[in-house]
């Protein structure tokens, strides 16, 4: 089967500092793949390169379409869903707009409403602040609340940047477990990039570890998580 | 008594000229970060059209029309053509662009209908009826159009798609890409409607300060007052502002008035009603930096 994400050769700069050197993977379609790396590893800048947010060179092929170079809008109007790092949620506009919005690049407005109900199912709690400015929520219920915006894109692709950030462990277990049901249920890949290593690779089934802005491992998320190196640099034990 | 109401009645209609700039300019901060110094000549150049098109033997409310859709592709070209490579400059750059702007606008004006300034119709009936003497036909008239338009965009942002998308692009446009909104678009629909709610203001008040094009220099002054006691960020907050300051402005005269008429001492009147709403500006300021409405933005570090 042939992948639904292939990268080749990307790299990324801020400004001229370079921070992605050659980053190479595939995605296949409907797994779990997990980006693991200390901080400063370029996860995020990955993500953000993937979306065309940062200065970006090299070769993104979604589906065998290149998507390298369009703006962020276009990348995103294809069905790739990105729910950034910290919450990214529109905190002055309500629940029901954070939810509206996404439905807005969508033809069939009638389609809204079944997508909604779609989107509660998974999130029954954001139905209740349905009126509630989204800046007033809980850290969680932000979160929630920009992986629910994401499902309204109806996405192929979702990259997820450290959806456990600053969240009660509680919460990172709900929301792992929606995730991993989402993946099943609406047959959406992801790409996760995540700090709790030990998290990332039980929901996931590939694992790329990135260093410095390279790729120096890509395995099964299970030999991974076998992997001694690994072990002691990110899980601890 | 009769003649407070007629102050009050006339500061409303000043107000709602103000509000309607206030809005413009506050419309083009709160997705760029910018004050448009050009917000006030633009609305002048817009009300020369209408004053052209009439002056061809258009009906004034189809030049009012015709004007305010000029005015806003105008405004959406500004932004496409000569903000667009601004993108990311420093800010004096783009404050030196608007004032450039602003000299362009007016001297464009000055040249093609002369400095000359002109006599413009009322499109408001003369009769008279209930508040006869309080308030004239033409102010009534001003507030009722800008509350109309005012109306309108409310509907506008709080019910549409569009208006959703456009008040998503300005809160956070990175976000907004994320989401599949061409922000740039936003941006350029942004100010066209700035540009149109100024054209709607210029022609509303036109007839009251007689066509030149200086016109909207005063009324610019004011119209930032407004916009910073309602709060910058906060449209809704400028639009209330707008009428605070119109009525202000006309109180601070007639108290003057009294105040002289009872003692016979002048100590405030009509020509210093400007120097003392700005007074009261600043001191609103000092008290709430934030305005009377707005949000202290907090950013962390």
């Amino acid at each position: 089967m042939a992948a639904l994400l292939e990268v080749k050769g990307l790299k990324a700069f801020y400004a001229k500092t370079q921070v992605l050197y050659d980053i190479g993977f595939d995605l296949a379609e409907g797994g779990i793949t997990t980006l693991l790396g200390a901080n400063g590893a370029g996860k995020t800048t990955t993500l953000r390169a993937l979306c065309n947010m940062v200065r970006t060179e090299g070769s993104v092929r979604f589906d065998g379409k290149e998507i390298a170079g369009q703006p962020t809008e276009e990348i995103v109007r294809q069905r790739i869903a990105h729910v950034p790092e910290g919450r990214g949620t529109f905190t002055t506009l309500t629940v029901e707009e954070n939810l509206r919005i996404a439905a807005y690049t969508r033809k069939d407005k009638q389609a809204v409403k079944v997508e909604l109900d779609r989107v509660f199912a998974y999130f029954p709690r954001l139905k209740e602040r349905l009126q509630q400015q989204a800046g007033t929520l809980s850290g969680g219920e932000q979160q929630m609340l920009a992986i629910a915006r994401a499902l309204m894109l109806k996405p192929r692709l979702m990259l997820l940047d450290e959806p456990s950030f600053g969240l009660a462990p509680l919460i990172v277990v709900e929301i792992f477990k929606i995730l991993k049901r989402i993946n099943q249920e609406e047959k959406v890949s992801i790409l996760l990039v995540e700090q709790n290593a030990a998290l990332a690779l039980n929901l996931a089934d590939y694992a790329y570890v990135l260093e410095t802005g390279r790729v120096v491992m890509a395995d099964r998320a299970d030999v991974v998580k076998n992997d001694e190196n690994i072990r002691k640099s990110y899980l601890g034990y | 008594m009769e003649q407070l109401l007629e102050q009050l009645a006339s500061g409303l209609a000043n107000g709602a000229i103000y509000a309607c700039v206030a809005l413009a300019l506050v419309m083009i901060y709160v997705s760029t970060d910018h004050l448009n110094f050009a917000q006030g000549e633009m609305a002048m150049f817009s009300t020369y059209i209408s004053w052209q098109l009439m002056n061809w033997g258009l009906n004034f409310w189809v030049a009012f029309v015709l004007a305010v859709l000029a005015s806003f592709v105008l405004g959406v070209l500004i932004e496409r053509i000569i903000l667009r490579p601004l993108h990311g400059a420093p800010v004096l750059s783009v404050v030196v662009v608007f004032i450039g702007l602003l000299a362009i606008c007016n001297s464009m004006a000055g040249a093609i209908w002369s400095y000359l300034i002109k006599e413009y119709p009322s499109p408001f009936p003369k009769s008279t009826f209930g508040f006869a003497g309080v308030i004239g036909p033409h102010q009534l008239g001003v507030v009722l159009v800008t509350l109309v338009v005012l109306g309108l965009l409310f509907l506008f942002f709080r019910y549409t798609p569009l208006g959703l998308a456009m008040r998503a692009a300005a809160q956070n446009p990175q976000m907004a890409r994320l989401v599949g909104v061409r922000v740039d678009w936003m941006l350029a629909l942004g100010w066209g409607l700035a540009a149109a709610v100024g054209a709607v203001a210029g022609i509303m008040v036109a007839h009251i300060v007689y066509l030149d094009p200086n016109m909207m220099g005063g009324i610019l002054l004011y119209a930032f007052a407004s916009a910073l006691i309602g709060g910058i960020g906060n449209p809704g907050g400028a639009v209330v502002g707008g009428f605070i300051v119109g009525v202000l402005e006309n109180m601070v005269a007639y108290a003057g008035n009294q105040i002289e008429k009872a003692t016979g001492v002048y100590i405030i009147g009509n020509g210093e009603k400007l120097t003392v709403a700005l007074i009261i500006v600043i001191f609103v300021l000092t008290v709430k930096p934030a305005g009377l409405f707005g949000r202290v933005v907090v950013k962390r570090v």
